[in-house]
């Protein structure tokens, strides 16, 4: 017997990729389209934003393997820097909808009685306007920024995080670890959140990669409405909209960036569609 | 007021449904007027039938329930009236080890770091001394000091039971209340889970409250014992009294009831037996007369007394009023 055994949450989530091929594939493709926005400036043939005039709306050819946009900027070039927006935005604001809407909910499953009703109230709320909308209200608030689209598309994904962490949290709070925590002497921030919340980490994963895909759905479509981050960066959103002018005459500008949405959002639900398959029944069975 | 624990007067009803939403209202009794006391290193058995809130009554002495009503007291501390910082110092002094070891230790925490925990929050000790600690602990449990880096799921029920029992013991403390210790395990283990909590209570001089249903396993463990029934104590004495010369018709019941290896010595229960009633509903007087056979006209209506037939036995029948 060794005496250094894994964490049970990381050996669910390994056991996980082995069971699961769905989730394997997602998992390859989404370390794929990582890897292209980390090395976007050795990859891309040409500077994303540097336009030329010249060669405009070019089809794609041998010199730009995906064409030219109206601009003359290489199609190929702003769609490696355009994931990186869109991995950016999509990570930063799950992580903060993730550990927000977890706290609330770990806090109103715990606490209960007039707390719950309150956040889980207040949740409800947030729920009822649709993502999309709730997002422009706020960036049309706060103007359009990188920053601005983060916290925007964070606010918008807290209420699904509050609910995932509160379910879970109502059954942890009546296991007998946590009356022997308090039994013990540990306060109710502790029991919360060094005793509850690591048993439903994987849980918020699962959810936190489903979401992912969700809010780079929404970061492009407040760019495809111009609520995005402000040209000339180029983001997958904005490029489709550019290339809607031309979608006749040069189809190739708004379909690869689609493309790109597309690939990226189904990696991430194959992704956690496998995990939450894979780790719920290990769960159930604890 | 004497060392040891005392408990008078302890009661506690459960409230469910009422509001706007909730449907009709309900109140469960579930302690009602208990009392009893275990000296200090002196061993209490609370028996009963699972519902009749014994174990309402064991939370109640920690405080991990609130109750309604009643007096607590543990050597010189009023624990039903103690604020946030006399509550730290009974968490020291008292400690609960429970039945479910599947449900009563955190599966995404180390062994080391469940038993460290404790001397961290309370600041006894911290890092290589505190897993010193961890380890001679887990020794005295009869485990290997190699398991600390590992996660419960790695034990069987046996071995998590000592687990929860080392945590238990960590602060070091002089009272321990005992949630149904061995219930929870296979036959098998709970004769050494058994054996390691009477090794620890000599050792450690330690006082305990011993709840069970099982009246085998009070015997071996318990110099005192303590009957309850639907929320109430009906006979209280000395263990080899109590178990020689039942006074109470519930007791005897119980009694009968515990498996006899003999089949020969075994008695016909069928018109003793029944359902038990509910507690949010208790039938008036003595609770237990639908199911006595020995019930009067007087049983239906007032509630028995507590009386004290013979020295150090206590019982609330009117049989003996």
């Amino acid at each position: 017997m060794s005496t250094r055994t894994a964490n049970p949450m990381w050996s669910a989530l390994a056991s996980a990729f082995r069971t699961n091929k769905t989730s394997w594939v997602g998992f390859v493709m989404i370390v794929l389209i990582i890897l292209a926005a980390l090395l976007a400036p050795v990859l891309a043939p040409a500077d994303p934003i540097e336009q030329d005039i010249l060669r405009k709306l070019e089809p794609p050819s041998a010199e730009s393997i995906l064409g030219t946009d109206s601009f003359g900027r290489d199609i190929l070039s702003r769609i490696l820097y355009g994931a990186r927006i869109s991995l950016v935005v999509g990570l930063a604001s799950i992580l903060i909808a993730s550990l927000i809407g977890g706290a609330l909910g770990v806090i109103a499953g715990y606490v209960g009685g007039r707390v719950d009703r309150l956040i889980m109230g207040a949740m409800d709320v947030m729920l009822a306007f649709p993502t999309l909308l709730l997002g422009l209200m706020i960036v049309a608030m706060i103007g359009p920024s990188l920053q601005n689209l983060i916290i925007a598309i964070a606010l918008t994904e807290i209420a699904p995080f509050a609910r995932i962490a509160r379910a879970p949290t109502l059954l942890l709070r009546e296991r007998e670890f946590i009356e022997a925590g308090r039994a013990l002497g540990f306060s109710d921030l502790r029991l919360m959140f060094v005793h509850i919340l690591p048993n439903i980490v994987s849980d918020l994963v699962v959810m936190g990669t489903l979401w992912m895909a969700q809010a780079i759905r929404t970061e492009a479509s407040l760019s495809f409405i111009g609520l995005g981050v402000p040209p000339p960066t180029a983001t997958w959103g904005s490029m489709v909209r550019e290339g809607f002018e031309h979608i006749l005459d040069a189809p190739w500008l708004a379909v690869l960036p689609s493309l790109a949405i597309l690939l990226t959002v189904i990696a991430l639900n194959m992704l956690g569609d496998g995990l939450r398959d894979a780790i719920d029944p290990k769960l159930r069975r604890e | 007021m004497s060392d040891g624990l005392t408990v008078s007067g302890l009661s506690k009803t459960f409230v469910s449904g009422g509001g706007l939403l909730g449907g009709p209202e309900q109140r469960v009794r579930a302690v009602d007027d208990v009392s009893f006391a275990v000296e200090e290193q002196g061993s209490l058995g609370l028996v009963g039938e699972s519902g009749c809130g014994k174990s309402t009554a064991a939370r109640c002495v920690l405080r991990l329930i609130e109750p309604d009503a009643g007096a607590i007291h543990y050597a010189d501390i009023d624990i039903a009236k103690a604020g946030r910082h006399e509550l730290v110092r009974i968490r020291r002094r008292i400690q609960i080890v429970f039945q479910d070891p599947y449900s009563s230790l955190n599966p995404r925490r180390t062994i080391r770091q469940t038993l460290t925990e404790p001397l961290r929050v309370h600041g006894v000790c911290a890092g290589r001394e505190a897993d010193e600690r961890a380890g001679q602990m887990l020794s005295e449990v009869g485990l290997s000091r190699d398991v600390l880096n590992r996660y419960p799921h790695e034990f069987s029920g046996g071995q998590r039971q000592r687990v929860g029992i080392a945590r238990a013991l960590m602060l070091e403390p002089s009272f321990v209340v005992a949630d149904e210790p061995v219930s929870a395990l296979d036959v098998s283990v709970q004769a050494q889970v058994l054996r390691l909590l009477a090794d620890l209570r000599d050792r450690r001089r330690l006082g305990f409250l011993f709840i069970s249903h099982d009246l085998g396993v009070i015997r071996h463990f318990c110099k005192q014992v303590a009957v309850m029934y639907l929320g109430r104590i009906v006979e209280q004495g000395p263990v080899e009294e109590l178990f020689r010369e039942p006074l109470h018709p519930y007791t005897r019941l119980l009694l009968d009831s515990s498996p006899v290896p003999d089949p020969a010595a075994r008695r016909d229960l069928s018109e003793e037996t029944g359902e038990v009633p509910s507690a949010s509903n208790p039938p008036p007087g003595c609770a237990f007369h639908p199911r006595c056979p020995h019930a009067m006209p007087v049983c239906r209506e007032i509630r028995p007394a507590t009386t004290s037939p013979a020295p150090n036995r206590l019982v609330a029948c009117h049989l003996y009023g």
